[in-house]
């Protein structure tokens, strides 16, 4: 029964460690940001901890500084970012177009040394003292005050970067030429151009991030003076530099999602995604006006008002496309023949989080309120909405898809039902009362807090302690399925989309025959039940 | 969408060493012009790379014209003119060096692209040259910085000065590297008619590196001149 493919076509740890297969090499990513998101993980207990009383009785502030920079550091730049282009789309951009392989299988191998490099840099700076700028490494914090380990921190985000770059080149260029016959750019599946969108966001925002990086842990290292208000340097340019790209960076992590969701929402409602169009063009809505609203990061810091007027339009602006996607999923589910799946609940959950992380984005990007609630918890509740309760869901909900596909093998789907609902509940509980207390005054980045604020601090405290087990089912089962769950046929969710109409696991090549597309994506109607098992 | 299995099957031909493009290619062409359009993306994000540098230039000397134009004539005009040169008949014994790539000559790519690492080598050698007067002359940036004028400002503009070179030369460093190799490749016989594709790519990233300098020469050197 077992036939010959990507898993045992090859044997011995050099077999991964030295493989070009899209498909191992998203194994490897999957191992490595598993790895990361547990330590990230680790730090946001260590921070729930600690506010769990007013008093700072669990870490000194200074811990406390660390705990909170190397989550931010490790979440954003070593799991979300790579998250799900580096594994979902790694191993799917080449199989939902219908390619042997992405255009350059040996710089996506070297995309995962580097990430590894730069990991190991960064990793070293957590282990030998740590670093505590914050993950934004405000200058002129981050050059002259600290005493921790900046450079090699910086380093080693500067490192991963150019991973980042290279995954993104890697998938423009097979979109753009790897396409199987037929398969016209409106018949790609939505993942294809959120990946799309995705990756002119890597080639255009995260050198900006590199150099800008470059530049701190130069005039750290070296005391050259680009952002030092000593000698006439301008700290806010740092602060523009690195928000062109760490605010699109943002739409780095929840358009994958986005892609995901839309595989999702039109699988399990057995429907033709609402208005196709839209959708895909939305994405790059998103990512093209994503590089317009850094500024809304810079309202408090002396920008000029008639620059945070036209950052603030722009910024409502994003609302236009991310709502274009809201309701058309919304609309496929519209008496579409809805099951359940758990894949569907992550689903779900990834709408109704986005909507709460987008429209609080909308109240931020208005200047009076943002005045008001900048750097307080409303606005780590913001972004948790958008990057965990979005990216995440949207992460989790597409590896349970596929899943099948890249394991060949069955997740146990009643646990992994519960497991999304506890996720969904342990994050709301964790997050909302962020919101609450942000709006209430509290501000981030304290080891302390005034006694008032403390039931809406033990309640997030209670809802992260259900998320970290709602995180634990997953992991388990998964694990468990490797070795005890049902083996998977080609299709199990009579999907359609390339990536089914071959085997799971799928051979090394992806397709025993180049397939011919003739149709539109997402053709649940034309095709009979019969032919999609 | 349904699908029918009318595509080429190209399974039959994956024997190792039996054709001359990778196996996820349908044919030599769809590999060279993939190939140039992953150096073309790679390109963009150098743009974006060296643009940071080049925004913080215009910001600061949008802010302190004067001291800009001051520091400016510390820099030697004439090595860095020497050195502008240099690089533009590198970039043209690239480009014959690719030429010869094309034509399947041999010895006119080995030749060329010596050539090419040569003249790149020579503007390294100008450029440490350069970076030791301006060490003897305390223009490096940090405590031992000295300049008769507006110090802090002329500071900043030769820490832009040390990064945006630096990084260029960088650059240069990694494409004499590559062309190394390349002319070891191309001694060998690897490329001619039916596959040049490294030489070509090395050679728009060649004078990609080039046109950053043609940037620099006149917003580093010539501001403080007219």
């Amino acid at each position: 029964m077992t036939s010959t493919n990507y898993i045992n076509a090859d044997y011995g740890i050099w077999s991964w460690l030295l493989t070009k297969d899209h498909k191992r090499i998203a194994i490897l990513y999957l191992v490595s940001i598993t790895l990361m998101f547990i330590l990230g993980g680790f730090f946001a207990l260590l921070i729930r901890l600690e506010l769990l009383t007013p008093a700072g009785d669990l870490l000194a502030a200074d811990t406390y500084n660390k705990m909170f920079t190397m989550h931010g550091i490790v979440m954003v730049f070593f799991f979300l970012i790579p998250s799900i282009p580096a594994v979902l789309g790694n191993f799917l951009v080449p199989m939902m177009i219908g390619a042997r392989d992405l255009a350059f299988p040996r710089l996506n191998l070297a995309s995962w040394y580097i990430y590894m490099a730069g990991a190991a840099f960064t990793l070293y700076a957590i282990f030998t003292g740590g670093v505590d700028t914050g993950w934004t490494f405000y200058t002129p914090y981050s050059t002259a005050a600290a005493n921790t380990k900046v450079i090699p921190a910086a380093l080693g985000i500067f490192i991963t970067g150019f991973s980042s770059i290279l995954t993104g080149l890697n998938f423009i260029v097979t979109i753009h030429r790897m396409r199987a016959p037929g398969l016209t750019w409106f018949r790609l599946p939505l993942f294809i151009w959120a990946h799309y969108a995705t990756s002119i966001i890597f080639i255009l925002g995260t050198p900006v991030i590199a150099i800008t990086i470059l530049l701190v842990a130069v005039e750290r290292g070296f005391n050259f003076g680009i952002f030092d208000p000593k000698l006439g340097g301008d700290p806010v340019l740092f602060q523009h530099l690195f928000w062109f790209y760490s605010h699109p960076a943002v739409y780095i992590m929840v358009l994958p999602s986005m892609g995901v969701v839309s595989e999702l929402i039109t699988c399990f409602s057995r429907k033709t995604v609402f208005g196709y169009g839209f959708v895909a063009v939305s994405s790059m809505a998103i990512a093209v006006l994503g590089f317009l609203v850094w500024g809304h990061h810079l309202f408090v810091s002396g920008q000029s008002v008639y620059a945070s007027m036209i950052f603030s339009v722009l910024s409502f602006l994003v609302a236009i496309p991310s709502a274009v996607k809201v309701f058309n999923w919304t609309a496929t589910l519209y008496r579409g023949s809805i099951e359940f799946a758990a894949p569907l609940i992550y689903a779900l959950g990834f709408i109704g989080l986005f909507t709460i992380g987008g429209l609080t984005g909308v109240f931020l990007a208005t200047l009076g309120f943002d005045v008001h609630v900048h750097d307080t918890y409303f606005v780590v509740a913001h972004f948790h909405y958008i990057m965990v309760g979005g990216a995440m869901m949207g992460y989790l909900g597409g590896l349970h898809y596929w899943w099948p596909k890249i394991s060949g093998r069955m997740y146990p789907e009643w646990p992994a039902r519960i497991g999304a609902a506890i996720i969904f509940i342990g994050f709301n509980l964790t997050f909302f009362p962020q919101f609450l207390a942000g709006y209430l005054g509290m501000p981030r980045r304290y080891h302390m807090y005034p006694p008032e604020f403390q039931v809406l601090n033990v309640m997030s405290t209670a809802g992260a302690t259900v998320l970290g087990i709602g995180y634990l089912l997953p992991l388990t089962y998964l694990l468990w399925s490797l070795r005890y769950g049902k083996a998977a046929p080609a299709n199990p969710w009579r999907a359609t989309g390339l990536e089914w109409q071959t085997p799971s696991p799928p051979p090394t090549d992806n397709f025993a025959t180049t397939p011919f597309v003739t149709e539109e994506a997402y053709d649940y109607s034309s095709v009979p039940e019969a032919e999609l098992v | 969408m349904s699908t029918g299995h009318a595509g080429v099957d190209t399974r039959g031909d994956s024997s190792a060493g039996a054709r001359a493009y990778a196996h996820q290619f349908d044919s030599a062409e769809h590999q060279h012009g993939t190939a140039q359009l992953g150096m073309w993306v790679f390109i963009a994000q150098e743009i974006l790379f060296f643009g940071g540098l080049f925004l913080a230039y215009t910001v600061y000397r949008f802010m302190y014209p004067e001291a800009f134009a001051q520091a400016s004539r510390h820099l030697d005009i004439v090595l860095g003119g020497f050195n502008t040169v240099v690089l533009i008949g590198s970039s043209l014994t690239m480009a014959i060096a690719v030429h010869g790539a094309q034509l399947g000559k041999r010895w006119m790519q080995v030749i060329f692209l010596l050539l090419t690492i040569f003249l790149g080598c020579v503007f390294l050698g100008v450029k440490a040259i350069e970076y030791g007067h301006k060490f003897h002359e305390h223009l490096v940036p940090g405590p031992n910085f000295r300049f008769d004028g507006d110090a802090g400002h002329a500071q900043i503009f030769f820490s832009l000065y040390f990064v945006m070179t630096g990084l260029h030369a960088l650059h240069m460093v990694i494409g004499i590297a590559i062309l190394g190799v390349l002319v070891w490749q191309a001694a060998r016989g690897a490329y001619g008619r039916a596959y040049y594709s490294p030489v070509e790519l090395t050679g728009l990233y060649w004078h990609f590196v080039d046109i950053i300098w043609i940037f620099l020469f006149p917003l580093l050197y010539l501001i403080g001149r007219h």
